[in-house]
């Protein structure tokens, strides 16, 4: 009894925390700090969903698999953040509030435009452009 | 006592999660660079798991942790994915 009110207790405290990590998903200027929101505030808000699952439902297969589950969140999404966050850095994403210089500027390479899927390809790598026009080949 | 309103309460924790799901899926709808739109896919994966444990609440069935389990470990590879995608894109 203790163990389910304390279990609803902790989800519902989770599932604020995710709640919190979309508003700042959908509310902050630019791509690293809605990976701030997002990453942070939404792995602890899973893993506390995760522990009161486990809390409620009490059997030892679900402690375990609960568990797993938070070892591998907790192992994977630091990694995961950091490698997207380089991503992001070198595809030009804006740097919207930076209080100093840029510190990673000159060691990591860098897009001076933020990489949309609106922008048209170049010309060199639009898949048509690479074939030579029928009409050009010389007759056989 | 168990039956009554655990169920009720999971299901409520269930709909409270489409909240953010709404939010992560709009950014990754309208997010205007690729980034964004990775790092809201990111973010969805998160939602999705928490999902599965409140649905395992709402039914009392341990066996929905597993879908919890095998998103989070797919989420890591699918994350690694998307940003060496992003890296070559930008590397151009």
């Amino acid at each position: 009894m203790i163990a389910t009110l304390a279990g609803l207790a902790l989800a519902t405290l989770g599932v604020g925390f995710v709640i919190v990590a979309g508003l700042g998903v959908i509310r902050l200027p630019d791509a690293f700090q809605r990976m701030h929101a997002a990453t942070k505030a939404g792995t602890l808000g899973a893993a506390l969903v995760l522990l009161g699952a486990c809390l409620v439902l009490g059997t030892g297969s679900a402690w375990l698999t609960g568990a797993l589950t938070i070892l591998v969140l907790l192992l994977t999404l630091p990694l995961g953040a950091q490698m997207l966050g380089r991503a992001a850095y070198m595809s030009g994403s804006p740097l919207r509030g930076l209080g100093g210089r840029d510190a990673l500027a000159g060691i990591l390479r860098r897009e001076p435009d933020p990489l949309t899927p609106r922008e048209p390809l170049p010309p060199t790598e639009r898949p048509d452009a690479a074939r030579p026009d029928p009409a050009d080949r010389p007759a056989v | 006592m168990m039956a009554g309103w655990v169920p009720l309460a999971g299901g409520a924790l269930a709909a409270a999660l489409l909240v953010p799901l709404a939010l992560a899926g709009y950014r990754m709808v309208t997010g205007p660079s690729y980034a964004d739109r990775f790092i809201a896919l990111d973010m969805l994966t998160g939602v999705a798991i928490a999902f599965a444990a409140a649905i395992a609440v709402a039914t009392g069935q341990a066996a929905f942790l597993d879908v919890g389990l095998g998103l989070a470990l797919i989420n890591f590879v699918a994350t690694c994915a998307f940003a060496r995608f992003l890296e070559r894109k930008a590397r151009r």
